[in-house]
């Protein structure tokens, strides 16, 4: 599946597509993810935005505060400590929001699986987590992956279709 | 001043009730001596002018483990005008952790005494701001404990992997 540029373009400028399709587009081009590290993968993660890989030609560009921002790439250990402080900055992200555990630590604990006794075994014990990148830490090359995967996902959702309505009215239908 | 100098020096000064041995293994040469004079000791240290360790480098704890009963707090001296080390050793016996804090004298042990407090559990008297500094304020045990069991739930997340 290609980009929506791709698509269908020409005949005099108009581009004939779904409501969805647009949206979708360009939501998964200008992926924001909230500028906050905890550990050694953060530096690898202004790697991957710096000049050499570049995560700006994605649209990815890091915000400075959750409210601004779309996704929260966990990127490092996170401590018990921290955890309580991650799961308020993921509450404070407006939705659609995604997360993207990066790394070793955040993935399942790690190095510190085992003796850590202040290592939360995963992020995903907090919050939810779309893409778990693996590495210890990740290169950018699988950072990137990482949000080509996400944008994936971004590309076949449906903001247009009424979820919630058919849930209500299908539980409707199941008590009448 | 030599190691056995200094030993001898603090020993005609204070006796041997409150010098009580030596650790000739450690290194830098450590001096062990009585808990409850700690702050006496430290000061002369601190303020002789034969001596004057100006620098607290670092302060640390040790639990020897339940069989033995005790823990340490080990003091790394060192002095900047006579470039000398010096360290100072103090046994504390599991039932009673308390030692007097040395803070008022190096202000740098205020922080070092909280993570010796923070992950051993040994109480500084008269520290100025005795809490944790690494672990959340409301997490349960000392973990650098020998007999130390982590808890089963924190905040709700499990803490087993």
């Amino acid at each position: 599946m290609g980009g929506f540029l791709d698509q269908q373009f020409g005949e005099g400028g108009i581009i004939v597509s779904k409501v969805d399709d647009l949206l979708n587009w360009a939501r998964l081009s200008s992926i924001w993810p909230m500028g906050f590290g905890l550990a050694c993968c953060a530096i690898e993660m202004m790697g991957t935005n710096a000049s050499g890989y570049d995560l700006d030609r994605f649209g990815v560009i890091p915000r400075p505060s959750p409210r601004l921002s779309d996704v929260m790439i966990v990127a490092g250990t996170v401590t018990f400590k921290m955890g309580d402080r991650v799961k308020r900055l993921y509450e404070q992200m407006a939705e659609p929001r995604y997360v993207i555990s990066m790394g070793s630590c955040s993935n399942c604990g790690g190095p510190y699986w085992e003796h850590g006794y202040h290592v939360v075994k995963g992020v995903d014990r907090i919050i939810p987590v779309d893409v778990y990148v693996p590495g210890c830490p990740p290169r950018p090359e699988a950072l990137i992956g990482g949000i080509l995967k996400l944008q994936e996902k971004i590309r076949n959702e449906s903001r247009m279709k009424p979820v919630a309505l058919e849930k209500i009215l299908a539980k409707k239908k199941a008590t009448v | 001043m030599t190691f056995e100098e200094l030993y001898a020096y603090l020993l005609q000064k204070f006796g041997e009730e409150v010098i009580t041995g030596q650790d000739e293994q450690s290194s830098p040469k450590a001096i062990l001596v009585d808990s409850a004079t700690i702050v006496e000791i430290l000061s002369f240290l601190h303020e002789d002018e034969h001596l004057y360790f100006d620098m607290l480098s670092c302060l640390t704890g040790l639990d020897n483990g339940p069989e033995v009963g005790t823990m340490e707090v080990i003091y790394n001296l060192y002095s900047i005008p006579y470039d000398q080390s010096l360290m100072v050793k103090v046994t504390l016996p599991q039932d009673k952790l308390e030692i007097e804090s040395v803070s008022s004298i190096w202000q740098t042990a205020e922080w070092h005494e909280r993570e010796v407090f923070d992950l051993l559990g040994i109480s500084f008297l008269n520290h100025p701001d005795l809490r944790r500094i690494l672990l959340p304020n409301d997490w349960e045990g000392h973990p650098l404990r020998k007999d130390y069991q982590e808890q089963e739930y924190y905040h709700g997340i499990k803490v087993k992997y």
